[in-house]
Parts: C-alpha cells; structure tokens; sequence
C-alpha cells in the first residue's frame, strides 16, 4: 500500500468488476484479474467501497479528530431580497428551514440584511421564523459583495448557527461561497434535497451533477455551520400564519464592516416579460422549431394567458432571435417549473440538463423522432402554428380571460 | 495588463451516456473538454490583451492530461500554461480546489485581473471564482455579461442578474466570473496551434505552489460525498392524438389543475 487514500486489498479482490461498473467517475478498471485505480480520476466518494462484496477496496475518508461543535445552534435562512422585495426563494427556504430545525430541536432563525427594511420582518415571521436578525444600513439597499460578506461572517461568529440555507441565485451563489471560504465552512451548491440524519446532527445534502444524470448526497461532519445553497422551486413555500411571533434581533456594523471596494453605477431591469425565468411555476419555451424570431409572439401570447415566463432553446438564443437571459439549459438557467411547455424544440442534451426536473413537460413538435418526447409528460405530434393557437385559446377558456 | 485565466477540464456532457439496463454513466470513449464556460473566459482574456496590451497566464488543476486543455487555450490566444497537479489534491471539494488554485496564483505573481467561467459543466457549483477571489481577499463580480472599461486601476462591467443586469465598478487586481453572454470564442489560428504545439505547459505540485497539506485534497475538504446514485431516467409519457381542437381540451383537461 502507498500513501493514497483509496487502496485495493489485492488478497480479497476477485476482479468482479462491480465496482468499475459502479464508479460514477471510470477511475477502475481490471488488470490482471485485479482492481487498479485511477487516482487522477477518482473523486474519493467511496461508492466502490460500498458495491465490493470482499471489502477489498478501502478509504480513507480522514478520521480527524471529532472537534466539539456542540456550540452551534439553530437553522438558518439567508432571506434575499431585491429593491426591498423578499424573494420568494427565501419563503421556500422558510418552508424547508423549519422542517429541518424541527429535526434538530432548533430555532429556525431569518437573516435580513437591507436598508429600510424592517417592515418586510412580518412576513419572514409569517412563515415561521422563530427569531429574525435583522441589520439595517444604507449600505445595504442592494447587494454587494463585500459588506454583505463581512455582515453575515460577524453574525455567524456571534451566534454560531449550526445550518445555514441560501438560494441558488446570482446573489446567494456570489455571497455564500465568500461566507464558506472565511469562516472555513463546507457549503454545497444547488442542492435539490435535504434531510438531518438526527443521530450525528447531519445535514444530509442532495444534488445533482452532471446535469442531473448522477444525483450526490453530501455531508459536512467537522466544520460548522453546514452551508447549502437550494434551487429554486423545490421547497415548498409554507401556508402564511399570522399570529406566530417571533424575536427580533437587530443588529449595527461599523463602517469597517459595511464598507464596500466595488460600487454599483446602476440597475437595470430588462426583461419584459417581467417575470424572473427559474421563480416562475410556468414556462413556455420556443425552439428552432417556431421558425423565425417574429414567432416568438405565439409562445409570448401563450404565456400571457398562463401568466408564464418565457424560455428558450440555446438555438433561438445564439441565432439572435431573442435574448440570453430567456436561455433554458446547460449554458442558459436550469429550471424547474411545475409545467414546462416545449414548443418546436427538438430537445438535445443541453436543452434537457435544463429542464427535465420539471414537475410536468408538454412538448410539441413535427418530428415524432424528436428527442424531447423521450422526457415529456405528455407528447404532441403536429404543427406547432395549428397547435399554441389552440392551445392559447383553450387555456383563455379554462381561465375565463 | 497582466490577466490570469482559470479553466477546468471536463467531460463533454453531450457524449455522456446513461447505460439503459444499469442505468449508470457511461465514460467510456468521452471526450475530455474546456469547461463551456472557460472558453468565453478564455476569449475574453485574450480580447483583454488586444485592448490593452499584455499576457494572458491561464491555470487548471487537474491530472496529467489536463495539460491538452492549457494546449488548447494557447491556441486560443492564451501566453502561457501552467498546470496544478498532484495526486494528493484528490477528493478536493470547491473549498480545497480554490484554496489551491488561489496558491498557485499567488506563485505567478502580480496581476490585475483573474477570468473564471461563471461554473463548470461537470459539478455546477459556481464556488470556485468566488472562493478564489476569498482566499486571495480581492473583490469579485461574479455573472459578468459586458466589462465597459478599465480605465485608472477601476473597471466597470455589467453583472447579469435575474432580471436583468447591474453596472458595478471595482478597482483591480480583481476577479470576475463571465457568462456565456460576454462574447462568442474565436477558433483557434494555424498559428496559434503551431504556437500551442511548441508550447511548454510548467507543471507545478502541491509543494511548488507552498500550500499547506492541511488545506488540500480530501483534507482541506470539509464536505464529504456519502452516496452516489443514478436518478430513474425520465421516461416519455403519453402521445397525445387528434386535430388541433381535440388536442386542445385534451390538454386542457390534462392540465387544468396545474394552471389554475
């Protein structure tokens, strides 16, 4: 044996082939009869070690010593919100957040970081926040990195939460990865699942990789607070309560603290459909399919009816038939609505890693051999100018609009 | 201007196969790529250089055979190649991936700025930019779409957010993590791959780069991964069938409850 963390006792091995077969990442192969691994490849996750039916692979996951982190407390959920509006992600947070306390004999606490802001408090407790932190300061009306970074670093000293929750928004992605680096957390992104294992005090966090195609639960045993951010519309939002109370805890900073090295010059809205693509529960999405960028008015006036967000296939993006910020897939949003409406995309692999977790898929298109059928709920086979006029009319008739 | 690049090798997610009967992933015969994202990272580095004048260093970790990536982006326009790796970086998570790529960093020298993708294809995390720019405790901007100039040791760029975008200006050295927006990659030149061909990519390990053996690999990873599974494939549902009208309340029913 060498130094590595990952070794193959060469005695039990039988060259069964059942853990390269169950190595997400091709790091074995069989030699001689034998296990070798590739170290450059392997990822140390240890699902081999538990498919080898001769215990012949060993890990070693680091057995540090188990450091006493009994001092942190209580869920966490960083409550996001833009020109003084909560964002709705913070209210599913809320939701989750009070389940996983619960599991740990906690308080589900909000933190609230804005200028002016206190009288949007009420609906953090609505939803079941126990305790709020509030900071109020000019310096934070919008986001910015570093006093947002340094406010929440001194709130986690200060009080030491034991789970702190984020969305997996531009703004909880580009803070909470600071948050983790400085106060030496673990943090895991767009976790799509989370669970407490009660005995160990675990936050157990599931996500997916490879667009989905391997899902992986990940833990954080030795550093506290244990960090996730979570994807948009996978938690559900709790029923409002209005008489539940809650302690406030307000909170002020130096001006060393709030200090910001970046500046914002300005903020610009853009889309016109004003509906932010991974909030929205509806989705209607065009494809090369639609024909030409004048088309988009058939899937627009779709979403009108349903009060959905508009999306698009990278084809449509990259052709200039409309912007970026409607792309759905790898190198666009990933979303998960309740009903995602296909129109005219054929559906390549970078356009499903986007998509497929939604809860419902519609998808129309001429090609009965289309790809996209192979993961819809529900497939059409037609002329997609025959078929959203149709469709926009019947909905106008469910909707009484 | 001098401007540091970090990419990632990843596997082409379009040759990425699910195995039908054990429904695991199928490596075999997939192509190793840049990150998609690094590649808009790595142009805009290099339209950097046209603006201003410079070098363009770029930097991975990875194994061995990360090195045909860092080949790659020279041809790209990319100066110089500087390769991260040792087998005991392995079983880092994004903590001990920045923390070591921030070390490697600091051994190339004085910068002004590092270009990262907004995240990479294969973990999806968007961590590591801002965990870079932590350790080194430089400001960011993450999600960058435009940078409008850099003028007197400030820059101003566009940051996209979800609806729609902010002007944010910072003083550099700085890190900025692009999307896709930012502009579209060149092909590389004959020149730039002959240049690539000759190119010597410096290898540096854990030792040369002087990073505390506390804080990588597995070690300086406090997250662990406790199960890997393969999700059920989506399956396709019902073919719905008939003329536009009957399609129509046929989804109409269907859906009725959802949109309400």
């Amino acid at each position: 044996m060498d130094d590595s963390k990952i070794n193959i006792i060469l005695e039990k091995c039988t060259g069964c082939t059942l853990c390269v077969r169950i190595c997400p990442f091709g790091a074995i192969k069989i030699e001689n009869k034998k296990a070798i691994i590739d170290l450059s490849k392997c990822n140390l996750c240890g699902a081999c070690v538990d498919s080898c039916k001769f215990a012949a692979i060993v890990v070693d996951k680091g057995s540090v010593a188990k450091k006493d982190l009994s001092a942190y407390k209580d869920v966490w959920v960083f409550c996001e919100q833009k020109k003084g509006v909560i964002q709705t992600i913070s209210f599913e947070l809320l939701g989750e957040g009070k389940k996983l306390a619960n599991k740990l004999g906690g308080k589900l606490c909000a933190v609230l970081l804005g200028d002016k802001i206190e009288p949007k408090v009420d609906e953090l407790v609505w939803r079941g926040a126990d305790k709020v932190y509030l900071v109020d300061a000019p310096e934070l009306k919008n986001y910015q990195d570093d006093p947002y970074t340094k406010v929440l670093v001194e709130l986690v000293k200060e009080y030491k939460p034991e789970v702190i929750l984020c969305g997996a928004t531009v703004i909880g992605r580009s803070l909470i990865s600071r948050v983790a680096i400085t106060i030496d957390a673990g943090l895991t992104a767009d976790c799509t699942g989370l669970d407490i294992d009660e005995k160990e005090r675990l936050l157990l966090q599931t996500r997916p990789a490879f667009g989905g195609n391997i899902m992986a639960t990940i833990i954080t045993p030795n550093h506290r607070p244990q960090m996730s951010t979570v994807r948009h519309k996978v938690m559900k939002e709790p029923e409002l309560n209005k008489s539940h109370k809650a302690e406030v805890i307000k909170k002020k900073y130096s001006n060393n603290i709030l200090s910001s090295r970046t500046r914002i010059i300005d903020i610009v809205e853009e889309i016109e459909e004003t509906i932010n693509l991974s909030e929205a529960d509806i989705i209607v999405s065009g494809g090369r399919g639609i024909g030409g960028p004048e088309n988009f008015s058939h899937i627009k006036e779709l979403a009108k009816v349903l009060g959905a967000a508009v999306g698009a296939s990278r084809a449509t993006v990259d052709a200039g038939w409309i912007p970026y910020s409607h792309q759905v897939g790898q190198t666009g949003k990933t979303v998960c609505p309740k009903l995602y409406i296909a129109c005219g995309i054929s559906g390549q692999i970078q356009h499903l890693i986007g998509m497929q977790s939604s809860k419902v898929i519609l998808a129309i298109n001429k090609d009965p051999d289309a790809p996209i059928f192979k993961v819809a709920t529900y497939g059409i086979v037609g002329d997609i100018f025959e078929i959203i006029p149709a469709l926009t009319k019947e909905f106008k008739k469910i909707l009484k609009k | 201007m001098h401007i540091i690049v970090c990419i990632k090798q990843v596997p082409n997610t379009t040759d990425v196969k699910i195995d039908p009967v054990k429904n695991t992933l199928i490596r075999e015969g997939v192509e190793s790529i840049i990150n998609p994202f690094d590649t808009y990272a790595i142009e805009e580095a290099v339209r950097l250089k046209e603006r201003f004048t410079g070098k363009v260093t770029v930097v991975t970790m990875g194994p061995p055979q990360a090195e045909s990536a860092l080949k790659e982006a020279i041809s790209l326009g990319c100066d110089e190649g500087i390769l991260v790796s040792d087998r005991k970086f392995a079983g880092s998570d994004t903590w001990a991936t920045s923390y070591t790529l921030s070390c490697a960093i600091k051994k190339i020298g004085a910068f002004d700025i590092i270009l990262c993708g907004k995240q990479a294809s294969d973990g999806d995390t968007a961590q590591v930019g801002p965990g870079i720019s932590t350790h080194l405790d430089i400001p960011q901007v993450t999600y960058v779409k435009k940078i409008e100039e850099i003028k007197g040791g400030l820059a101003r760029v566009e940051r996209m957010m979800e609806e729609g975008y902010d002007i944010v200006e910072t003083p550099i050295p700085c890190l900025f993590t692009v999307v896709k927006e930012i502009n579209t990659p060149r092909l590389p030149s004959l020149k730039g791959m002959m240049r690539a061909k000759a190119a010597k990519i410096v290898q540096w390990t854990a030792a040369d780069i002087n990073s505390e053996p506390k804080n990588i690999g597995l070690d300086g990873s406090p997250t662990r991964v406790v199960k890997i599974f393969t999700p059920a494939p989506r399956k396709g549902g019902e073919m719905l069938k008939g003329d536009a009208a009957e399609l129509a309340q046929k989804v109409g029913d269907l859906l009725k409850d959802i949109i309400i």
